[in-house]
């Protein structure tokens, strides 16, 4: 029987003639569709959602609003506009033309990057898989699964480029996607950061607001890729990235807008008192994730990612906006590393700095977004600031892990450490106080919890009381 | 000599990188490389790469194990690490190193990966190999080293052998042999794997015959230990016996000379010459295997294998100039007899199993040494069975007809012992004496009937067990000659032209790993494609590409 795949699955690949394409997602859509019922978020499958659909990439095309039920959810294949004069803009080819079919010296290479990367998309749903039940509001919980399905979405980019150019290990790699489970002792997810749990909401602010960022700067970097597909392809879910930041943002914003709200209302600095997340708990927070997430992006002096630059895989961060010779050889960069038991400024090659390069773009980054949160807390004649710690405090990969460094980056004998930790970071008193505040879902329209402030807009610009989830 | 000696003495409690266990019959041998720990300065040990330092440690366990630990049924070897195994050789460390450290290192990281399989087949202490994470090159052939490979089955926990497409190098550490010969992977799911970089997992692996099980990461630590407890329940080895222990090897270093229990080794840097001067024992052999247990490695037999098996790794990484062994004895060959007799009538105490096994291993290690071996077979000497194979082993050997004028010392004279015909097999499978006849299987049968014979100068020449016999006339020039002859030509000549002409007769995995090493690694280190200086090898971790020289030799 023919199934309309254009119908079904809204793309730009020209899936409905590509006979390959379709006997491998003939395969894996079911597949698919088991793991979102079995890891997707929990009982939700009859819920109608207000979510947010990409039919096509033009202006219109990407954000088509209206009520689904996830499992009906169209996973499109979408990859930015081609561009037939795109050349490669760095490394040893810099100047050919980008390449569309994967140049068999770097298909391991491309496959484990599009691997790596793919992974970290279902990881997160299945992370947030029980969040629903302890939403703030219908507002929140639509975006949580708008987030969810988005990265199914980008789980489905990732796979798309798996069956499309890497043949049967391609489709191999596809299926170990859906049997690796986040936290699963037996079969984790890739990347240590995605088998974390996210307890709370909080937790997921923080995560959409930290770790997402460190997927926009891993997909805007192979966003540079001289394959010229999984550039497109990365290109376009940076637009869809974007809202997952803006939840994150604006969720700890709105947070700490309801802090200082109480603070102000009673008078008090005693926010737990009066059932809010005080400020000192929130900077923890922001503690534990931003080092999480800085971790992510690997070792300070990196082979792998050398390798990928100068191979054409994998570029900085908005390659083509800066002005140097997109080569790199015997280019130097200096960087704020750990070296005998010290923090130290040191100049290394620029190539296998590239990670730490990234990072530092990162940061600065993550910095805008404190800013925008200080500046809120200070309008609400607040005297706080919320700061990132220093890039060395608390790592577990790199030169820093195993070095004791301050929130203000100084080191740190174990005794020190030991007698600020939980100053620094959450305690177990702190994730049970902040676990206390999760109580059911608050489903009525309109309504928040106590401890978060509405949101400034609506999504697509509906009104504060739109019922954007309907439960059946 | 090297400015500061790599010693090969070392003991558990002096580990760097290495933790040694014990749980009943089982031993656990944990591998945490400190990656400060390297050996020589410019390089850091990460994901539990390793250099000689490391190798070092694991040759002393895999020996101590042996000797110290009767009660040893199997041997576990795996990571202390998170989701790494073992990364393989240290490449920073490569390629900081001469050459000539870097086939060192090979050849003696290989001794130690056949000294695990000899006391898997001959010691009945098996080794299981738990890999948690990935394990690449080196750490793979650590892996294929041993009799059983268990892999977490986690979907990322890998083997690999990524030397080729990485480095454009081969693995170093028979990796290669040991796929297609021990493990009988097909040959060309091999070629797919080898060039792989980032390997196989999962059921892929066992498929391909890669790994033997497939175990769930979170049962993988049980599941190791139910193995291993019945490989160790199986195990022939002695639970009740108690172990002898193996403190450091006395050694003294006085300027050019270099004294051992029973061995003095002399260098002579103008002739580029090491002359090793063997002891044979002084007093007569113990009564019995229980007597031998009491002396320990006061044994004579034992003791002296130690001295030289460290005097060989001494000389060949710290003394590379020295490119002559000269090997000579001095002692009563009627006691050397003595020992090989009670030896052979030992033969099924454990402690004397080992004490076999080891010359086995010590004589092997002095047939892949790459130095020009002359044995001098003059007055005085005991070159008598056991020590007899040290002779046989040379490339050349010199026996002098009769006395020098003016000394008392007996006319030299040579024994066989039973110890010929069999324990010491080289990496051929055959015998010194069988792969010396080879033409003549008959004529290794006929000796036999020689056995215990004191042969002078002349029936060691008519049996052909001697290369030369000059007089005491003619014998400073001959001997004076051989040496400064050898001096003279091409080391790297010289190395290639004994490798092949050492080891006739059959192939073994053995010798295959060997000359496979000496002759394509070797070749393939020293090619632009590798070594060059926009070869792979010496590209690797800087982020450029290698440019390769297209043309197929």
């Amino acid at each position: 029987m023919a199934i309309d795949y254009t119908q079904l699955i809204p793309n730009n690949v020209d899936l409905g003639s590509d006979r390959r394409l379709q006997r491998a997602l003939e395969n894996w859509q079911p597949r698919f569709l088991d793991w979102w019922k079995d890891m997707g978020p929990d009982g939700t499958s009859n819920f109608d959602v207000y979510l947010r659909t990409a039919i096509s990439t033009d202006s219109n095309g990407w954000a088509n609003f209206g009520h689904v039920k996830m499992p009906d959810y169209r996973w499109g294949i979408f990859l930015a506009d081609r561009d037939p004069e795109r050349k490669i803009a760095f490394g040893d080819n810099k100047g050919q033309p980008a390449w569309q079919e994967v140049p068999g010296e770097l298909r391991s290479t491309l496959r484990r990057l599009i691997v790596t990367q793919g992974d970290t998309e279902p990881a997160s749903v299945e992370q947030q898989r029980l969040l629903g039940k302890t939403a703030p509001s219908l507002y929140d919980l639509r975006n949580l699964f708008q987030i969810n399905v988005e990265e199914g979405r980008h789980l489905w980019a990732m796979v798309y480029l798996l069956h499309a150019y890497f043949g049967r290990d391609g489709r191999e790699e596809a299926e170990a996607m859906l049997e690796r489970h986040s936290g699963d002792p037996d079969k984790p997810r890739i990347l240590g950061a995605f088998n974390e749990a996210t307890p709370d909401w909080l937790s997921f602010f923080m995560f959409t607001y930290f770790t997402d960022r460190d997927g926009k700067y891993q997909l805007a970097s192979l966003a540079e890729s001289g394959f010229d597909p999984l550039a497109r392809s990365c290109r376009f879910m940076l637009t869809e990235e974007a809202h997952h930041m803006f939840v994150g943002e604006t969720g700890v914003g709105r947070i700490l807008q309801r802090t200082c709200e109480l603070m102000k209302e009673h008078k008090t600095d005693d926010v737990r008192s009066v059932g809010g997340i005080d400020l000192a708990t929130m900077q923890k927070y922001l503690n534990f994730h931003f080092s999480v997430s800085l971790d992510l992006f690997g070792q300070e002096a990196s082979t792998n990612a050398a390798n990928y630059y100068t191979q054409g895989v994998k570029g900085r961060f908005l390659e083509t906006r800066i002005d140097d010779d997109h080569l790199l050889v015997g280019a130097s960069y200096d960087i704020d590393t750990a070296e005998d038991g010290r923090i130290v400024k040191k100049s290394v090659s620029a190539l296998s700095a590239l990670n730490e390069r990234l990072r530092q773009d990162y940061i600065e980054d993550c910095a805008k977004g404190v800013l925008r949160w200080n500046k809120a807390i200070e309008r609400a004649g607040i005297n706080f600031e919320m700061k990132l710690p220093h890039r060395g405090f608390d790592r577990r990969i790199g030169a820093f892990a195993g070095l004791r460094v301050s929130p203000d980056g100084r080191v740190l004998s174990e005794a020190d450490w030991k007698a600020n930790e939980g100053k620094w970071l959450p305690t177990d008193e702190d994730r049970a106080y902040v676990t206390s505040l999760m109580g059911p879902a608050i489903v009525q329209p309109g309504k928040f919890a106590n401890w978060i402030a509405p949101p400034a807009r609506g999504i697509n610009n509906q009104p504060g009381d739109f019922e954007y989830v309907r439960f059946n | 000599m090297a400015e500061t000696p790599i010693d090969f003495r070392t003991q558990p409690d002096k580990y760097r990188h290495w933790k040694l266990a014990f749980e009943g019959g089982v031993a656990y041998l944990t591998m945490d490389v400190n990656e400060e720990g390297g050996l020589k300065p410019g390089y850091k040990l990460k994901l539990n790469s390793y250099d000689l330092g490391v190798d070092i440690e694991l040759a002393d366990a895999v020996q101590r194990l042996r000797f110290e630990h009767p009660e040893v049924g199997a041997v576990v070897i795996r990571s202390q690490r998170d989701r790494i195994f073992c990364s393989g050789a240290n490449i920073n460390m490569l390629g900081l190193s001469t050459h000539d450290h870097k086939v060192n290192f090979c050849k003696f990281t290989n001794e130690t990966r056949l000294a695990i399989e000899d006391a898997t087949e001959h010691s009945g202490q098996s080794y299981i190999c738990s890999i948690n994470g990935i394990a690449a090159g080196g750490g793979y052939e650590l892996a294929l080293a041993c009799d059983q490979i268990l892999l977490a089955d986690d979907g990322s926990s890998a083997v690999s052998l990524p030397e080729l497409p990485l480095l454009a190098v081969l693995p170093g550490t028979g990796g290669l042999t040991r796929l297609v010969d021990k493990r009988m992977v097909r040959r060309d799911h091999a070629d797919f794997f080898c060039t792989t970089a980032e390997g196989l997992r999962g059921k892929r692996a066992r498929e391909w015959r890669l790994v033997d099980r497939l175990i769930p990461p979170s049962k993988l630590v049980e599941e190791t230990r139910k193995i291993a407890d019945e490989i160790a329940a199986t195990s022939a080895r002695p639970k009740e016996a108690k172990g002898i222990a193996l403190p450091p090897v006395e050694r003294t270093i006085d300027g050019d000379t270099i004294r051992y229990p029973h061995l003095v080794i002399e260098v002579d840097r103008e002739q580029r010459a090491a002359r090793f001067r063997i002891a044979g024992p002084t007093d007569a052999p113990p009564a019995d295997a229980r007597a031998i247990h009491a002396q320990g490695v006061a044994f004579w037999p034992l003791a002296l294998a130690r001295s030289l098996d460290d005097a060989m790794m001494h000389l060949r990484l710290n003394e590379t100039e020295i490119g002559t062994w000269v090997l000579t004895s001095q002692g009563d060959g009627a006691l050397v007899e003595a020992y090989d007799a009670l030896l052979a009538t030992e033969a099924s105490s454990w402690l004397v199993r080992e004490i076999v096994l080891y010359w086995k291993r010590t004589l092997k290690r002095l047939d892949v040494s790459s130095r020009s071996l002359i044995a001098l077979v003059e007055p005085g000497s005991c070159f008598t069975g056991t020590l007899l194979e040290i002779a046989l082993a040379a490339d050349r050997s010199y026996m002098l007809d009769g006395v020098f004028e003016g000394s008392n010392l007996p006319a030299a004279t040579l024994r066989l012992t039973s110890m010929n015909f069999g324990p010491y097999p080289m990496g051929n499978g055959l015998t010194r004496l069988g792969t010396r006849f080879l033409y003549d299987p008959k004529h290794v049968v006929a000796l036999e009937d020689d056995l215990g014979a004191a042969l002078n100068a002349e029936a060691a020449d008519a049996l052909g067990l001697v290369t030369f016999t000059p007089d005491d006339i003619d014998w400073e020039d001959e001997v004076r000659l051989a040496v400064e002859e050898r001096a003279s030509m091409s080391p790297d000549g010289l190395i290639g032209l004994e490798a092949n002409l050492r080891f006739a007769g059959p192939e073994t995995m053995e010798t295959k790993i060997f000359a496979r090493l000496s002759a394509w690694q070797n070749w393939i280190f020293q090619r632009p494609n590798a070594t060059g200086p926009e070869g792979a090898l010496k590209l690797y971790g800087t982020g450029k590409q290698s440019k390769y020289d297209r043309k197929r030799a």
